[in-house]
């Protein structure tokens, strides 16, 4: 399943920079915290572009990044 | 139910619970080698304490009233600057300890730490471990090879930190990070990456996307794969 950016509901302070600098346009505002609204959308990208999280100033998303190698990567895809 | 089966089942559940308890403890090196009996003895003086993602366990400059062993998840063991920069020492992950030097120097705590996931901690408090550590010269020995190997640890920082280029230090984090044997995928994200190499994490992207036109890795959605490790290796200074 094609993991989505990570939300941490309560340490989102309602700023919106996320939502703004979003290039694929899936966050919102709900009730003053962030969201994501089209996960179908955000899949789309093929890149993790990680630039919500690099604007959120509280750390309440998240892109994490595994780390694999080249020989492990197939167990990674089927797990 | 009678009293007197009642009471077996909850003598059960103890013991089980105690079992269990006996398993995570002993995935700790502090505690390797070590004999039921003494560990049972042990676990009498732990507490366990579950942490949120991202809540602070401890600050640095505080007195350091226990050591904590990582039963599950993920501690960011990092010292702030006054500017708030960030420097991580080190990720503290399932059997690992933090705050052990403070604890034995009877000092202040040297680094925060944070819990990067939801995280499941034993901790003994200084003046049972030091009962204890009196009592088991095993358990004494094994604190001893825990402080070398995390002084170790600190001086390949230190030499990451003086000698290695940005390229180099993410290539090495990198191949620490990389899956390890027992096929535990760990995650970090770039700021993460940033603090332990103690650069910008705008240098991360910028190594990053380095590396994968070099050919030594290959960046995907939310995945890094290390595509040729053996020039990952010399990139980072690194033997097998």
């Amino acid at each position: 399943m094609t993991k989505m950016p990570e939300i941490d509901r309560s340490q989102c302070n309602g700023c919106g920079l996320c939502v703004e600098v979003c290039s694929c346009r899936i966050l919102m505002l709900i009730d003053n915290v962030v969201e994501i609204k089209e996960k179908a959308e955000c899949q789309r990208c093929t890149r993790w572009c990680t630039v919500c999280e690099m604007v959120c100033p509280t750390g309440a998303i998240q892109c994490p990044f595994e780390v694999v190698t080249e020989e492990t990567q197939h167990s990674a895809d089927t797990s | 139910m009678s009293g007197a089966l009642l009471n077996n089942l909850e003598a059960g559940i103890i013991l089980d619970d105690m079992s269990v308890k006996a398993e995570s403890l002993q995935s700790s090196a502090y505690f390797s080698g070590l004999g039921s009996e003494e560990l049972d003895s042990i676990l009498k003086q732990v507490f366990e304490k579950t942490v949120a993602r991202g809540e602070v366990i401890l600050f640095e400059g505080e007195p350091a009233r226990a050591v904590y062993f990582v039963i599950s998840g993920v501690v960011k063991v990092f010292k702030t600057s006054a500017d708030g920069k960030e420097q991580i020492l080190y990720l503290a992950r399932p059997g690992d300890s933090f705050d052990d030097v403070p604890v034995f120097s009877g000092g202040l705590s040297l680094a925060s730490a944070e819990a990067m996931t939801q995280v499941v901690l034993y901790g003994i408090e200084k003046d049972n471990l030091e009962a204890n550590l009196r009592e088991y010269p095993e358990l004494a020995e094994n604190i001893l090879k825990v402080l070398s190997q995390r002084m170790e640890q600190i001086i390949s920082l230190v030499e990451d930190l003086s000698f290695r280029r940005v390229t180099g230090r993410v290539a090495k984090i990198l191949l620490e990070n990389a899956e390890d044997t027992t096929g535990q995928r760990h995650r970090l994200t770039q700021q993460e990456m940033a603090a332990m190499a103690g650069t910008a994490r705008e240098m991360i992207g910028r190594s990053l996307k380095l590396l994968e036109e070099e050919g030594k890795v290959r960046l995907e959605r939310n995945r890094i794969v290390l595509t040729d490790k053996e020039a990952l290796r010399e990139l980072a200074g690194v033997g097998r």
